[in-house]
């Protein structure tokens, strides 16, 4: 139990982190620590103490098989998650330093020439 | 088993990589192949009108493979999206010569396409957002397109939000999943439906409730789309107020409120307050603005209010007329948008305040803008009247009177803008600086005024459209949670 609330406390430090921080950089660190919380998150609901190996060998005794291995599709979920975050993340980034570029700061109070 | 679908997705995908991997030696590879994709998507999803069938990738049964399926609603979704992509791929030919690096942006918009396709077809909750992160990708790149400091600034702002609701989304799916143990929405769905009421489920709802609703740019989170639409090139925020808050806001909530969840009247009233909000926000706010395309983006805002409160009714009417609206807005909301752009492209502002007599020097644009301007404010025989006429009489039908009268007086609001735009583009004398502008190019105007058509036709031929397209969309929504025989195919 304690794990998930960690867990929790993981996601809502990344929501506070984007949402206080003024400095881009930062917002993208915490919408990285928001995803990465998700991602735990998903690990754990595949987890098992002292699990095996999802992979049945031949000979295996299937019933010890099904008492003991963990479950594998979250953890190919988290790797799909993690490669669309990498993507995610690369683009904000490249932004970011087009963003410096033009405007000679990180400081999102002074980008903002769009309102109304 | 049709083997058609999983085409809808790969095409495109395969068109991305060849047009990028072409143009290193051929620089104009984009046009003729995005083109061809596109008129190949419209012929697919025409030949799929009608049908009802599931597609099983490497011949996996339901519960365990990944399944493509498609229904009514699916095929409704799929001919909007390649009709409007056709049209505003047409317009991008000559629109694009002011921008470089034009094969990458007819890839991104391949792209774009191929993941709004996988949303629509997909049958499973992982997919679903697999292809909603490529579609979302690449909307985030072609609205920072133009590399100047709103198109990044509104991008930023654009995958910021949008970051935190595709986190919230696949937290949902990640709570789903632990509960049901299982990705395949119809089995979701059977699973669901066989346990005790659960506010484990009602959290994963609300979940993607505040993530499909800031896709969908429903009112509490909204403040993304009147940045991020206007910063885009014309033919793209054509396809994103167009198209891309349909398939992957609209669309998603729908299926997942009706045919994964069951419609309850919590869900029910908490989508209508959500619909109502952003009618009456989106309306007040786009009185105000200057900047056209601004004022149109607001103006989304406002009519995909229109289509949560339809759909939200739940009764077969309303379902139709949020359908019909959908299509509708589909359709005029691109012509406005593509008008703006040719507008833009030759004044070169945006500034209502510096337009003035335009329709001299630009008939043709400003007479199929003209038609856009008429169909979103409602007036007969043109298509947005119809659909604002079913929601409201369903409105009506269902007792929400209240809601009834916010909607006519929505759509008074609608008109009144819309006139001051007409105002500015119309009437008034032609400023000195564009004495010498001229009609925009042939390709461009080709598109404006079949669009122009489109809004007329469809306004006129609506007992034709609700027989091949529209009742199979509704009667999937209606069937609700049957949805699960269909995948199983029962």
């Amino acid at each position: 139990m304690i794990v998930y609330l960690l867990c929790s406390f993981l996601f809502v430090l990344g929501l506070y982190c984007l949402v206080a921080k003024k400095n881009i950089i930062k917002k993208i660190i915490g919408i990285i620590t928001m995803e990465y919380s998700v991602n735990l998150f998903l690990v754990l609901v595949g987890y098992r103490a002292r699990g095996i190996a999802p992979i049945l060998s031949k000979g295996a005794d299937k019933a010890e098989f099904i008492a003991k291995s963990v479950d594998p599709l979250p953890q190919a979920l988290v790797l799909t998650a993690i490669v669309i975050g990498l993507g995610t993340i690369a683009l904000m980034v490249a932004i970011c330093i087009r963003l410096y570029e033009r405007y000679g700061t990180f400081d999102m109070t002074e980008i903002r020439r769009l309102r109304g | 088993m049709n083997h058609i679908l999983p085409l809808f997705v790969a095409v495109p995908l395969g068109t991305a990589f060849i047009i990028l991997i072409l143009a290193k030696v051929w620089r104009k590879a984009g046009v003729p192949f995005a083109l061809l994709t596109s008129i190949c998507l419209v012929i697919f999803s025409v030949s799929v009108i009608g049908q009802a069938s599931i597609y099983r990738m490497g011949n996996w049964p339901p519960p365990w493979g990944i399944v493509l399926v498609l229904d009514g609603l699916s095929t409704l979704l799929l001919l909007t999206i390649s009709v409007i992509s056709f049209f505003a791929l047409l317009f991008s030919i000559r629109y694009m010569d002011r921008y470089t690096a034009k094969p990458k942006f007819y890839a991104l918009f391949m792209l774009l396409v191929a993941g709004m396709n996988g949303v629509v077809l997909s049958g499973d909750f992982f997919n679903l957002f697999v292809f909603l992160e490529i579609a979302s990708i690449a909307s985030y790149a072609l609205v920072a397109f133009g590399c100047e400091e709103e198109e990044l600034e509104a991008s930023f702002k654009y995958l910021i939000l949008s970051g935190v609701a595709s986190t919230f989304i696949l937290l949902g799916i990640a709570i789903l999943y632990s509960l049901t143990g299982t990705l395949n929405m119809a089995d979701v769905a059977r699973t669901i439906g066989n346990m005790p009421a659960n506010n484990a489920v009602l959290f994963a709802i609300s979940m993607f409730l505040m993530g499909f609703g800031l896709k969908a740019a429903l009112v509490p989170f909204h403040p993304w789309l009147p940045d991020a639409h206007p910063a885009a090139p014309a033919p793209i925020s054509a396809m994103l107020s167009g198209v891309l808050i349909k398939a992957l806001g609209m669309y998603v909530l729908i299926r997942l409120i009706f045919n994964v969840f069951g419609l309850s009247p919590f869900l029910s009233s908490v989508l209508m307050i959500l619909g109502g909000l952003s009618m009456v926000v989106g309306g007040l706010l786009a009185i105000g603005q200057d900047d056209l395309k601004r004022l149109l983006a607001y103006s989304s805002i406002s009519q995909i209010g229109y289509v949560a409160v339809g759909l939200a009714l739940g009764t077969p009417l309303g379902i139709m007329g949020g359908l019909f609206h959908l299509i509708n807005h589909a359709t005029f909301k691109s012509l406005l948008f593509l008008s703006a752009g040719a507008i833009e492209y030759s004044t070169d502002t945006r500034k209502l305040s510096k337009m003035g007599g335009l329709s001299n020097r630009l008939p043709v644009t400003t007479t199929s803008a003209a038609i856009g301007f008429l169909s979103i404010s409602g007036i007969p025989p043109l298509n947005g009247f119809w659909s604002k006429l079913i929601i409201i009489i369903a409105l009506v039908q269902a007792g929400h009177y209240i809601l009834a009268s916010v909607a006519v007086l929505v759509s008074f609001l609608t008109i009144l803008y819309f006139m001051r735009v007409q105002r500015h583009l119309f009437f008034g004398d032609l400023p000195a600086k564009l004495a010498k502008i001229t009609e925009v190019p042939y390709l461009m105007r080709v598109s404006l005024v079949l669009l122009a058509i489109m809004c007329l036709a469809m306004g006129l031929l609506y007992p034709f459209l609700s027989g091949t397209i529209l009742d199979p969309a509704r009667d999937v929504i209606l069937e609700g949670t049957a949805y699960v025989h269909r995948v199983f195919g029962v």
